[in-house]
């Protein structure tokens, strides 16, 4: 479904990606580890278009999307939830959902789009007329899914959806995203530090250091390996 | 307290035309936090487009309504046309630029329309026709209200009620503020961010092209600089009620174009600026943001 083919791309001066090249299957969870500043929130704004990279070339459903503006990948079916979450603090939690759905014009499905995220998470439902910024960190983390879901997307990027959230929130938005890829067979792209929990609901993973790939595996075989337990698992 | 009512008109006169360029500085700053010094000049352009349009039609006879509804909408486009234009040749090719460029930018803008029309039109005043009837009812209050300023509230009433509404309800109007909030979240849904930039500056161009034709008509005639010193008093208000906020604009407008009126009503023309100034000084020492400006604190 989505191909990056040896792409490099540079933050200012700085080369934040050296010739990455990875391959994501429809129906899959992969996910995307490694230490802070390896390159992981830049291979996902390259995808996104948001940070061009300068070479090599992704290939989206077999079109290229590397010269394309964030605008069209997004209307090819790429949503992107930053590192962050990036909530538009102060439109309402009703107003960040619709500008989800900004490229779509099929209202009646965009209810019923919205009505699914109520019932998916009652308590912004509940917070639907407050205001994005007034909402915890793991409120904030729902919307931003919530946000991208309107989208209709058919690969989802996640960019570090634990960070700064409580244990327990953790556990309940990765079930969320187990439960979206499921149910309605969205491809996801999940960048984590919290190797432990992203390797356990992905298929498959990929280890990157300093802007390069170096490990490639199921993600089966990198919970057992030994230099990814010393170096991500804390074991 | 006739005199008061007098002076209180005048300042919600002055507010209105205030407002009108004002909204178009905190919408553009709203967006790119770019002062748009070339505004002013876009308001100026838009008096004078009138005054062409106007003239033409007086010579042929029109109505007078006609001429009022066809020099405004004259107005509204070529000005349109001059804020888009501008934003393409002297702005978004500094869009990465550091903060710095674009301004000067702007500042060269404001400079070269200036000049352009003091050499294709004249340095000279020009009396710009009264496009606006006289309305019989209104001779027993000609005192307070003239039908000018009639026309000057109405209108900018109306315009503020429909600004409102495209911003808050609009597909386009939600895409403008969550483009001010969050720029590249804004690009990550799917929003067409040059796009919203453009639509940005007509809007506040075709707002700007309002208040040039209704003052013009107001005070009776025009010169190529009446942009500077009107934008940079715009600017002011704008700065006074939170620069980047819709309703602080209206709302600095007013204020400072009512501080105006009563300074130099009740204490002297000379220290009408004085006290405007002052005013703004006053507010940004207590409220830095401005009346209805944001604080910065927010959950990240």
């Amino acid at each position: 479904m989505l191909k990056v083919n040896g792409i490099s791309t540079c933050y200012g001066n700085i080369q934040a990606l050296k010739n990455i090249s990875m391959e994501v299957a429809e129906g899959e969870i992969i996910t995307l580890i490694g230490a802070n500043g390896a390159g992981k929130t830049t291979t996902l704004m390259s995808i996104s278009g948001v940070v061009p990279p300068w070479q090599g070339e992704i290939l989206f459903l077999g079109r290229p999307i590397h010269t394309m503006s964030p605008d069209k990948i997004v209307a090819l079916g790429i949503s992107h939830v930053p590192e962050g979450r990036h909530i538009f603090p102060y439109l309402t939690v009703a107003e960040n959902l619709d500008m989800g759905a900004y490229l779509r014009s099929d209202t009646e499905n965009i209810k019923k789009d919205m009505a699914y995220i109520w019932e998916l998470f009652p308590i912004l439902s509940e917070r639907r007329r407050q205001q994005g910024g007034t909402l915890s960190g793991g409120e904030q983390q729902m919307l931003a899914i919530s946000r991208a879901l309107m989208a209709r997307p058919r690969l989802l990027l996640l960019d570090e959806p634990s960070l700064g959230l409580a244990p327990l929130i953790v556990k309940q938005i990765f079930e969320i995203i187990k439960k979206i890829n499921i149910e309605s067979n969205t491809t996801i792209f999940l960048v984590e530090q919290n190797a432990n929990m992203a390797l356990k609901i992905a298929h498959r993973g990929y280890v990157m250091e300093n802007g390069v790939i170096t490990m490639a595996d199921s993600s089966r075989n990198l919970l057992s390996d030994d230099a990814v337990k010393k170096a991500y698992l804390g074991l | 307290m006739e005199y008061f009512l007098e002076l209180f008109m005048g300042g919600l006169i002055r507010g209105s035309i205030y407002a009108l360029i004002a909204l178009g500085y905190t919408m553009v700053y709203g967006i790119i936090e770019l002062i748009n010094f070339a505004h002013g000049e876009i308001y100026m352009i838009g008096a004078f487009t009138a005054l062409i349009v106007a003239s033409v039609l007086a010579v042929m006879g029109v109505h007078q309504l006609a001429i009022l509804a066809i020099a405004m909408l004259a107005a509204i486009v070529y000005s349109s046309a001059y804020g888009f234009t501008v934003e393409k040749i002297a702005y978004k090719p500094l869009r990465h630029a550091p903060r710095l460029s674009p301004l000067i930018s702007a500042i060269g803008m404001s400079i070269f329309l200036q000049n352009y029309v003091l050499l294709a039109q004249t340095s000279d005043f020009l009396p710009f026709p009264s496009l606006i009837p006289d309305f019989k009812f209104l001779e027993p209050y000609s005192s307070i209200l003239r039908p000018t300023e009639l026309v000057i509230l109405l209108t900018t009433g109306v315009v503020m009620l429909l600004l409102t509404l495209l911003i808050k309800f609009t597909k386009i109007g939600k895409a403008m503020r969550a483009t001010a909030q969050d720029r590249t979240m804004a690009l990550l849904v799917g929003v067409n961010v040059n796009q919203v930039i453009s639509i940005t500056f007509v809007i506040g161009s075709a707002l700007a092209a309002i208040g040039g034709v209704l003052i013009a008509s107001h005070i009776g005639q025009i010169n190529f600089f009446i942009g500077f010193i009107a934008g940079i008093k715009a600017f002011t208000a704008a700065v006074l009620g939170g620069i980047g906020s819709v309703p602080g604009a209206v709302l600095g407008s007013f204020v400072l174009g009512l501080t105006e009126s009563f300074a130099t009503g009740y204490v002297s023309s000379d220290y009408e600026d004085v006290f405007a100034f002052a005013l703004l000084v006053l507010i940004l020492i207590f409220r830095p943001g401005g009346l209805l400006g944001k604080s910065s604190t927010q959950k990240v």
